[in-house]
């Protein structure tokens, strides 16, 4: 057998291989680094242009027509406010369905038909929810253009996410613990209340923190349901120095958020009014970075630690 | 006179034992570490060319990490080592010298595994995969050394009318012998089998066992086997290995009939293992 | 006390401890039937929601289409609700969105493959282990940042190169979506690499394949339904985009394919109405619903081929 003859023109053909793994490789890691780029430029745009309007004032002024004396603070308090309705209803829920889903749902069509819709969900334009709302939350259910509307939505809107997360950290904990609970006389919903709900709420919790960074940067369903971009008024108090000591007026109240505000001003021709824009987005990008490094940080942890 | 005709004879047959059993392989003090952890200690094992070499012993001896030696499928994976030299002949090179590409000693080796793993391709692409590999783009000539490695694993007559079928269509023992016939297609100088037929059935075995006999004429094959009856009906030589170590190597009908070490013994005579 | 005699179940004391054990498991079964159920209808608002969303988008269509025919709806080349003579030609906005989710895509689906298969069969651990967090991070920017982004700093980068680019255009627009949509394309593609089995890969390189090789020649056709189901998901999620077009595409309804110009898509055509003052049961108010209706329908059927595109790759493995 010839072999010098045989090897060199094999090393021949491997040598050009290596190289279209080279190339590959730089490629790769080229594409990569488009996307850090993008995400770097994306942050460093809007501190750029935002981080000298922040400032105090900012936090606590009401939008205005001259954009030196806007702030966001209906903004912000508004977001806040559509938050706390979001993870009332989402949460519970979520969990509610999830826990349903991985341990008493038995396997039949309901349960598929149920499944199916949750996936179908996840993949639902966010403006499809707003148009959902403003037909059925505004007019057909007559809450109105209020937070209560707002809040409902997004609820909708990241349940998936929370079943999601909330079956997937349920699935992680083994049978054995299950037998065990069953074992000792536990009736279904002792063995989930005690055992299932808190061994899985890290990951639950992984994923309701998702979810809500999620409703944070949401625009579209909220404009749908026509919340006001210009409001220069804070929904009333929901706690008051005259009995009743809590009030629920604030939920029906009329309202604007973070994304919205950015929204209004970003529209506006004046660059000005540009720069507020930048600094409520430098504002929401900070939030919802610092939402989602969380929830990452939690399942890394949880990864490491959690060896059953 | 009859004295001098039996040892002209004896000679005779030692000089043709000798000229089969040219090695073709020779692995020389050659350790293995996972890690920390030493897989293989200072193994010496000759592989004869022409001739099937089994390798023997309990899980866990190590005969498949030795295996994986020769074509340097270690080096997929981060953490690994080698000491020693593993040299293929007859151009001396030491398979496991840094400075010798992997690629390049398994453009030379090929290997059969152990659960059969055709690639979701029709059977011809798959046995073609090889050739492709290597440069090969004329459709004819594909053809033909595809009907060629096909013929080898005797499974031509039962595919010959659906080469553009996936693969995945053909029962366990027909892919074992797809990725046969896909291994034989490059012209290995060593076909290196790990234990490729524990996941098939009895008629499935013999089939491949059949095979290897008749492929030994015209290759080197190294084969890894937990089944000590395989190892004694299709191998010439034998090695048993314990614990990462080689504890007996010859040819199979002395060690099976007599062997030299008592754990040896033990382990055929299924004293344990 | 009376003398109990075993077996006796008509003597008092144990009648007394008897049913009140009885009573109690009678309220556990009830009180366990109840919170199950209350389970099983959390579980159902998921069907609820999408009875509500096909509810609420059929109810106005119908009456949207009992005033416009759906030949008019598909066929006309002009869409103008809200004037005198109004025209309602869903190709105008439909236009916008094709346009502008095709070269979201054109960026995309290349980008995140190639990160896919570098992530999956090239990269050290170390390397993925940042990645993909990171990722994560890139898609949780909202979205209204991204047309922030696009409006006022992609597009003056673009009218750098070329100068008579409108300031409301569907390229920036779209390369931002584009951006956007990567972690989706990776994230997805990558998982469905990483569920080849070893075994064929350690086949592919002892026939002396290269990563490259391997890669182009085995996984990526071993892993292509689930490589093809998150294209289809980013075809879905490029299509549903609403704010990044709101800003920086225009609200300009206008029947184009060519990127360099303005035009709104449906989802920013929805927005422009919501943000205006339409009378609850007008003709324009129902004209978002039927926009809706057109927009939703797509989506679910690019859903649907991702689901069952998963569903097959994941029996095959």
């Amino acid at each position: 057998m010839a072999y010098a003859k045989d090897l060199t023109a094999i090393r021949g053909l491997i040598a050009s291989h290596k190289r279209w793994d080279m190339i590959f490789g730089l490629c790769g890691l080229l594409a990569l680094m488009l996307g850090v780029l993008a995400f770097t430029a994306l942050f460093v745009d809007m501190a750029i242009d935002g981080f000298g309007r922040l400032s105090w004032d900012f936090f606590t002024s009401f939008p205005s027509r001259r954009p030196g004396q806007a702030g966001i603070l209906s903004a912000w308090i508004g977001s806040c406010l559509v938050m706390i309705v979001t993870a009332f209803f989402a949460v519970p829920l979520g969990v509610a369905a999830g826990l349903y889903l991985e341990e008493y749902a038995p396997k039949n069509w309901l349960t598929d038909v149920i499944e199916i819709n949750i996936t179908n969900l996840a993949g639902v334009p966010s403006i499809v929810y707003g148009l959902l709302a403003l037909g059925l939350f505004v007019y057909q259910f007559g809450f109105g253009q209020s937070i209560l509307s707002a809040g409902l939505t997004l609820a909708l809107l990241i349940l998936p996410v929370v079943i999601v997360a909330t079956r997937e950290s349920i699935r992680a904990i083994p049978q054995g613990i299950r037998e065990g609970a069953y074992a000792l006389g536990g009736t279904q919903w002792q063995v989930c209340k005690d055992h299932i709900i808190p061994y899985s709420s890290a990951g639950i919790l992984t994923g309701v923190i998702i979810g809500m960074a999620r409703a944070i940067g949401e625009t579209a369903p909220v404009i749908t349901i026509g919340a006001l971009t210009f409001i220069a008024f804070l929904p009333p108090a929901p706690v008051q120095a005259e009995p009743p000591f809590v009030s629920f007026d604030w939920v029906m109240s009329p309202f604007t958020v973070m994304p919205i505000q950015m929204f209004n001003w970003t529209s506006r021709p004046e660059a000005a009014f540009h720069q507020n824009a930048a600094a409520a987005g430098f504002v929401l990008v900070l939030m919802t970075l610092a939402m989602n490094g969380l929830a990452i940080w939690l399942r890394y942890r949880l990864r490491k630690k959690i060896k059953w | 006179m009859a004295a001098a005709v039996s040892v002209a004879s004896a000679l005779d047959a030692r000089q043709d034992e000798q000229a089969q059993s040219a090695p073709k392989a020779e692995a020389k003090s050659l350790s293995f570490y996972y890690g920390e952890f030493r897989a293989l200690k200072n193994l010496d094992l000759v592989v004869h060319e022409q001739c099937v070499t089994a390798l023997i012993g309990p899980s866990g001896c190590g005969k498949s990490t030795f295996l994986r030696c020769f074509n340097r499928m270690h080096d997929l994976y981060p953490g690994n080592r080698y000491e020693g030299e593993i040299r293929l002949y007859p151009d001396n090179t030491n398979l496991l010298a840094p400075g010798v590409d992997p690629i390049e000693v398994r453009m030379r080796l090929s290997m059969v595994f152990q659960k059969p793993n055709p690639f979701p391709k029709s059977i011809f692409e798959n046995v073609a995969y090889g050739l492709r590999v290597r440069g090969e783009r004329s459709r004819r000539s594909l053809e033909d050394r595809v009907e060629e490695a096909l013929r080898g694993a005797a499974l031509w007559d039962e595919v010959k009318d659906r080469l553009e079928d996936l693969a995945f269509n053909l029962s366990g023992g027909q892919q074992q012998r797809l990725c046969i016939a896909r291994a034989l297609a490059t012209d290995p100088e060593i076909m290196l089998f790990d234990e490729p037929t524990s996941a098939l059935d009895p008629i499935a075995t013999a089939n491949i066992e059949e095979l290897i006999t008749d492929l030994k004429t015209k290759l080197t094959i190294l084969i890894v086997t937990h089944n000590m009856q395989q190892a004694a009906r299709v191998s010439d030589y034998t090695a048993y290995m314990y614990l990462g170590e080689l504890i007996e190597f010859g040819r199979t009908d002395e060690l099976f009939i007599k062997p030299k070490n008592k754990q040896t013994e033990d382990y055929i005579t299924g004293r344990f293992g | 006390m009376s003398a109990v005699v075993p077996g006796d179940l008509t003597a008092t004391p144990q009648t007394g401890a008897m049913s009140a054990r009885l009573a109690y498991r009678r309220s556990r079964i009830l009180r366990e039937k109840l919170i199950e159920f209350a389970l099983f209808l959390a579980a159902l608002v998921s069907v609820f929601t999408t009875i509500g969303i096909v509810y609420v988008l059929v109810k106005e269509s119908v009456v949207f289409f009992s005033q416009v025919s759906l030949w008019d709806f598909l066929t006309d080349t002009q869409w103008t609700p809200l004037f005198d003579d109004a025209h309602f030609g869903i190709m105008v906005l439909l236009s916008g969105t094709l346009t502008s989710s095709l070269v979201a895509l054109a960026i995309a689906i290349p980008l995140g493959t190639i990160i896919a298969i570098y992530l999956s069969e090239f990269a050290p651990f170390s390397v993925r282990e940042v990645a993909k967090p990171f990722l994560e991070l890139l898609g949780g920017v909202p979205t209204i940042v991204y047309g922030y982004f696009a409006l006022l700093f992609v597009t003056p980068i673009l009218q750098w190169f070329y100068p008579a680019l409108p300031g409301f255009n569907l390229l920036s627009a779209g390369i931002v979506m584009g951006i956007m949509i990567i972690p989706y394309v990776a994230s997805i593609s990558e998982d469905a690499m990483r569920a080849v089995p070893m075994s064929l890969r350690e086949g592919s390189y002892a026939m002396g394949a290269t990563r490259f090789q391997t890669a182009v020649k085995v996984v990526v056709p071993a892993a292509f339904s689930g490589i093809a189901s998150a294209y289809i998901l980013g075809i879905s999620r490029a299509v549903g985009e609403t704010m990044i077009l709101a800003v920086a595409a225009g609200l300009q309804p206008n029947l184009t394919f060519n990127p360099l110009e303005p035009a709104a898509t449906i989802t920013a055509y929805i927005v422009q109405v919501a943000l205006g003052d339409l009378p609850h049961g007008s003709i324009g108010y129902q004209t978002i619903f039927a926009a809706g209706l057109t927009l939703m329908l797509f989506t679910l059927a690019c859903n649907i081929a991702g689901h069952m595109l998963r569903k097959s790759f994941r029996e095959a493995y």
